[in-house]
């Protein structure tokens, strides 16, 4: 049986014209590669700017790849008719990081919800799509009478909730959470977490959870992917990457979650230097400039995302092997 | 929703009343007599005299003030000193011409503006959106007179393909109406369209920006509908706030248009009645077009409740 996900050398580079001449365009995805199974968790963690959300939107295509390609299921996602996308989308769904933004303020949830019911043609005639309004809602914890409310009048949690009661309409096989509990409290935040673990259950869902917050990944995840640059540096499952992090900057990025566990508490690794740009990424390794254990061959050479072991966990790190072992 | 709408009426009284202050103030304290300027050269001291005495000019000016608001509450503004026609009975003559001028640049502007708007954001960068920018800044840079003459030249005499100047009431053929009336309307529309324009571009690209049109187009939704259902209902609000306040402008707009194509309309009797000062005609025309833009304001006020159903009054 196929992956459900398969992305592959995906590369997305915005073009950087200041109005005058062109510069070097920013690689916002410079060769993405993973894949992901039926009903898998994979969590897309890394800082601020390092292609996380463009990721997410490049799959969907909702931003033209620069090149590589996306398959769901088999089927190609880049070069796809606009007719056949529409039917893949039906199967991927998303959930922005702002739930204010991402309901229509001029529609009431019915419309919201009822709108992919419709295109997709899954039911037919009033009753048959209040019925299933009603469902959804009830799946996300919402009493059916909110649907003929509009999004104002609902708390951010619960925007949210109907946000993904929306990206559940069209019943897909794929959801990606686009930093979709970062804008929310602590307390609604965790109540979000356990509605995806609950709804991955339920439906079978494969969930990408796009975060920066490795608190919350490592309490819901089955993989982990990091990423710096528009790269993965490293990935593997959620065990192998939160205990033995072959990679740098995975260790530094561990290191800087807060515990209040002492026996837990790691030794902190402070980075230096400030991320490089996108439309000047280092030579080498890049990773370099701000790598503690940087040597002569990361300038030369970059690193290729190789596995350690026979464990599905890969590191794009010189010293992958000797980090994984040290720190085993 | 009604208890807003008697609460936004009643609120309107004491703007009108400050206008009405201001616009009595304001020929008040205009240098030169009335009386002088009526009476004519060859008038003696005992006629102006007279005449000042029939128009109330000897009286203090808060007594004129209040008995000139009291009439006008009763639906007189007075006799014209010029024509010694009643000033409501010259203004409704004259309101049919300004009011066509209006409404068919309100057309135009939004017909044209709105759908420019829409297509320069949904392209944004593309070649349609750089023309659009371009000619915005040239429409907006060029005033009234300057494209109403430019107009006139090519249409009218060179191409003689439309009438240089005139009215002609729509009672008396649409054709002839709209052929006397499409070069002022449009002259009258480039800076009010481009503005709608414009204000529609940069609000449809800040919607177009937002998750629920990324979401919109997950779920399936046709990019037409994307367009006109999800962003420009959502993008409206500006948009109709700008065409409402335009139509203010647009009104101060015909006093010049109305003057270069001939057009008796409100425009020009304001022209006619500050040149012989005609002050009762002036006062007229000053306060009812500024009703006008207060009732004006009100209706915009409340089509935000159509189109933004967070608006509750």
């Amino acid at each position: 049986m196929n992956e459900l996900l398969d992305v592959s050398q995906l590369k997305k580079y915005f073009p950087n014209n200041n109005g005058f001449r062109a510069g070097s365009p920013i690689k916002a995805l410079d060769g993405v590669t993973f894949s992901m199974k039926r009903e898998e968790t994979l969590s897309i963690v890394g800082e601020s700017g390092c292609g996380k959300s463009t990721l997410g939107r490049t799959i969907l295509r909702l931003s033209e790849p620069t090149s590589g390609n996306v398959w769901l299921d088999g089927f190609p996602v880049g070069g796809a008719s606009p007719r056949d996308l529409r039917r893949l989308r039906q199967r991927m769904q998303v959930v922005f990081q702002d739930p204010a933004s991402s309901l229509n303020p001029h529609m009431r949830i019915r419309g919201t919800l009822a709108e992919p019911i419709t295109n997709f043609k899954l039911e037919k005639g009033r009753s048959a799509i209040d019925d299933r309004v009603a469902e959804l809602l009830k799946m996300v914890g919402l009493p059916p009478e909110t649907m003929r409310r509009y999004p104002h009048e609902f708390s951010g949690g619960q925007r949210q909730r109907i946000a993904i009661a929306r990206a559940l309409a069209s019943n897909p096989d794929l959801l990606i959470c686009d930093e979709a509990v970062s804008a929310l409290d602590v307390s609604v935040k965790a109540q979000i977490v356990n509605l995806l673990n609950d709804l991955k259950e339920q439906l079978g869902l494969a969930n990408m959870f796009i975060s920066h917050d490795l608190a919350i990944v490592e309490h819901m995840t089955d993989r982990v992917a990091v990423m710096y640059l528009g790269i993965i540096v490293e990935i593997g499952d959620r065990d192998s990457v939160f205990l033995q992090p072959a990679h740098p900057y995975t260790r530094a990025l561990l290191s800087s979650v807060p515990t209040i566990d002492a026996s837990k508490r790691r030794e902190r690794i402070v980075l230096k230097g400030e991320v490089p740009s996108p439309a000047n990424i280092p030579k080498g390794c890049r990773f370099r400039t701000r790598c503690p254990l940087a040597f002569g061959l990361c300038a030369e050479e970059e690193p290729k995302l190789r596995e350690i072991g026979d464990t599905g966990h890969f590191a794009a790190c010189h010293l992958s092997e000797e980090s994984a072992t040290a720190s085993a | 929703m009604l208890s807003y709408v008697i609460r936004r009426a009643l609120l309107t009284i004491p703007v009108v009343a400050i206008v009405a202050a201001i616009v009595f103030a304001m020929l008040y304290f205009t240098p030169g007599d009335p009386a002088l300027v009526i009476a004519g050269d060859q008038a003696t001291p005992a006629q102006i005299e007279r005449i000042r005495v029939a128009l109330h000019l000897d009286q203090p000016p808060y007594v004129r003030f209040f008995a000139w608001i009291g009439q006008f509450l009763q639906g007189d503004l007075g006799v014209s000193v010029f024509t010694g026609q009643p000033v409501t009975y010259m203004i409704a003559q004259r309101l049919e011409p300004t009011l066509s001028l209006v409404v068919l640049a309100v057309l135009i502007s939004v017909g044209v503006g709105v759908p420019a708007g829409v297509i320069a954001a949904w392209r944004q960068g593309g070649t349609f959106d750089k023309v659009f920018v371009t000619a915005s800044t040239f429409s907006f840079s060029v005033p009234v007179f300057i494209t109403a003459y430019g107009l006139a030249y090519i249409f009218a005499t060179t191409l003689g393909w439309l009438p240089v100047q005139g009215f002609s009431p729509i009672e008396d053929g649409v054709g002839e109406f709209i052929s006397r009336l499409i070069m002022p309307a449009i002259a009258i529309s480039m800076i009010y369209a481009t503005l709608i324009a414009n204000v529609t571009r940069s609000s449809m690209l800040d919607v177009l920006g937002q998750d629920y049109i990324r979401t919109a187009i997950t779920k399936g939704v046709p990019r037409s509908q994307v367009l006109f259902r999800h962003a420009l209902k959502n993008a409206a609000i500006p948009v109709i706030t700008v065409v409402g306040n335009g139509i203010g402008v647009l009104i101060g707009g015909t006093v010049i248009i109305e003057t270069i194509f001939a057009i008796p309309g409100i425009g020009r009797l304001t022209v006619d009645a500050i040149m012989h000062r005609d002050y009762p005609v002036i006062q007229g025309v000053v306060l009812l077009s500024s009703i006008a833009y207060v009732l004006l304001n009100l209706i915009v006020d409340l089509t935000y409740v159509v189109f933004d159903p967070r608006v509750r009054y």
